[in-house]
């Protein structure tokens, strides 16, 4: 019996501990994201943003929280109840998932696995099921069309993304994202990588079906894509998740690019920082960007969508993997550990 | 030489990098918002927007029912009945303006010939109930009496322009 409460009890609660420490701040994160995202784009047009519920509007997130759990759940007729319903709350868990294998500190992470790049690809790859499950069991054509395009959008971009990844891991040696982290203590990945950061950041605004690159959503041609049909909570779910995305994908960029938890230069006042508070700060920057070239860049056209994706960053990636991998073998600069 | 050019501008996102500098400029510019319940923008002496009926200064009224309003009015708003008072005055026995079917254009403060009826400065009048919308002679009395200062301002700031 000691041994059943020792085994397997304390490590469950353990583990939901963790879980809960994750999941808390990253949906307090994605709370304060659609601030920081209103605020941001109010600055850039002159405006103020939310500014009434509580000082500096910082309640207003909570507030559009409870408005949208009291709301009614509309299903449409003919909608495919078990698929409309399983569609957001599998979106969600994708995007939550994917935590697991985040480094935040050195030794602070839940599964510090040695496929973390291979399982972030995954999980990412697999978000696109919930936005097609939604397209399709909303039984609406513009929610059809909406799921169709993300489709074939996530796949584009997913191609570069992975080929980006590999010159990451080529410099590395390692799919652990601790050691990717670590790999980046004499220089950060963006600087002699830097045209794979920039094109892991355009495919990263691709992936969260963010601005320029926001046509599964498109307001202003299929109303809100494939989540027309969704109200209240489903819709909140929809929303977390992409907002989770976000934060995701900011956190992936800098675990690769920018160094994940080092301090920006190893000497006396940025060392003192807490190696938590750099990754959030980096993250917030990432986040900042994300919100600004939304404000900044009008919605592509389908087609030049396609065009950028497959006959500008892949071939420009590949080209790219190719040159970091002769560059690695001819100066005899390949990782010791590789193998 | 176009086509390394246009290369050139496009592989360097010089476009981009351009437009995110012009929208990081805009992003430290002070903002131009009206916080609109807590501040107000100016409003011209011109400004037309709730109706009130007025009074001389002794506290009779001014409208004479000649209904000159009532004609011109394109939106056909405004209804009169009128019939000689006992001091043998003519006097409307009834004002009435659906402010439901006003379009605001300021005609009948044009026709009024003793400046009775008169568009005020007050546009926050919005109500829960359409009923609340059809103004009686009573309401625009009342209305007069209550925004008397404001307006014999404007019609003097106006005054030199007539």
């Amino acid at each position: 019996m000691a041994s059943f409460w020792s085994g397997y009890v304390l490590p469950l609660v353990i583990i939901v501990a963790e879980i809960v420490l994750i999941v808390g701040p990253v949906m307090l994160g994605v709370a304060y994201l659609t601030y920081a995202e209103r605020k941001v784009m109010g600055a850039i047009q002159m405006r103020q943003g939310p500014n009434l519920v509580g000082p500096f509007g910082l309640l207003q997130p909570i507030a559009d929280g409870i408005k949208l759990l009291g709301k009614e759940m509309i299903f449409p007729a003919g909608a495919n109840p078990a698929i409309f319903i399983g569609a957001p709350v599998m979106t969600f868990l994708l995007a939550l998932v994917a935590w697991a294998v985040i480094p935040f500190d050195a030794g602070i992470v839940l599964a510090d696995i040695n496929v973390g790049v291979l399982y972030l690809y995954a999980i990412s790859s697999l978000g696109v099921y919930g936005i097609v499950m939604a397209g399709w069991a909303s039984n609406s054509k513009y929610a059809f069309l909406g799921g169709l395009r993300s489709a074939a959008q996530m796949v584009s971009y997913e191609v570069s993304i992975g080929f980006v990844m590999i010159t990451v891991l080529l410099c590395v040696g390692s799919l652990n994202l601790s050691k990717i982290v670590l790999a980046q203590q004499t220089v950060w990945f963006c600087i002699p990588l830097f045209p794979m950061f920039i094109i892991f950041f355009v495919s990263a605004l691709a992936e969260t079906n963010r601005a320029p690159f926001d046509l599964p959503e498109g307001e202003s041609e299929i109303v809100a894509g494939f989540f027309v049909e969704y109200s209240a909570m489903a819709y909140a779910l929809f929303m977390l998740a992409e907002y989770g995305n976000m934060i995701l994908m900011s956190a992936i960029t800098t675990i690769l690019f920018l160094g994940g938890w080092l301090p920006p230069f190893n000497v006396v006042p940025f060392i003192w920082v807490p190696g938590i508070i750099w990754f959030a700060i980096k993250i917030a920057f990432i986040l900042f960007v994300f919100l600004w070239v939304r404000a900044t860049v009008p919605r592509y056209r389908y087609d030049q969508l396609m065009r950028l994706g497959w006959k500008v960053f892949l071939p420009f990636s590949l080209v790219w993997v190719v040159l970091t991998a002769g560059v690695l073998v001819g100066f005899g600069w390949l990782p010791k550990n590789i193998g | 030489m176009a086509f390394l050019d246009r290369t050139a501008r496009s592989l360097f996102l010089t476009e981009l990098v351009s437009g995110l500098a012009l929208t990081l400029d805009y992003f430290f510019r002070p903002k131009v918002t009206i916080n609109y319940p807590y501040e107000k923008g100016p409003i011209s002496p011109r400004f037309r927007g709730e109706h009130v009926l007025r009074r001389y200064p002794n506290g009779e009224e001014r409208c004479i029912a000649c209904k000159l309003c009532e004609a011109v009015c394109p939106a056909l708003a405004i209804t009169i009945e009128a019939e000689p008072r006992e001091d043998g005055s003519r006097r409307t026995t009834r004002y009435d303006i659906d402010m439901t079917k006003c379009i605001y254009c300021g005609y009948c403060q044009e026709a009024c010939p003793v400046d009775a009826i008169v568009e005020g400065p007050n546009f926050e009048f919005s109500t829960e109930t359409r009923e609340e919308l059809f103004y009686n002679k009573e309401k625009l009395l009342a209305n007069g009496d209550r925004w008397e200062a404001r307006i014999a301002a404007n019609l003097a700031a106006d005054a030199p322009y007539r």
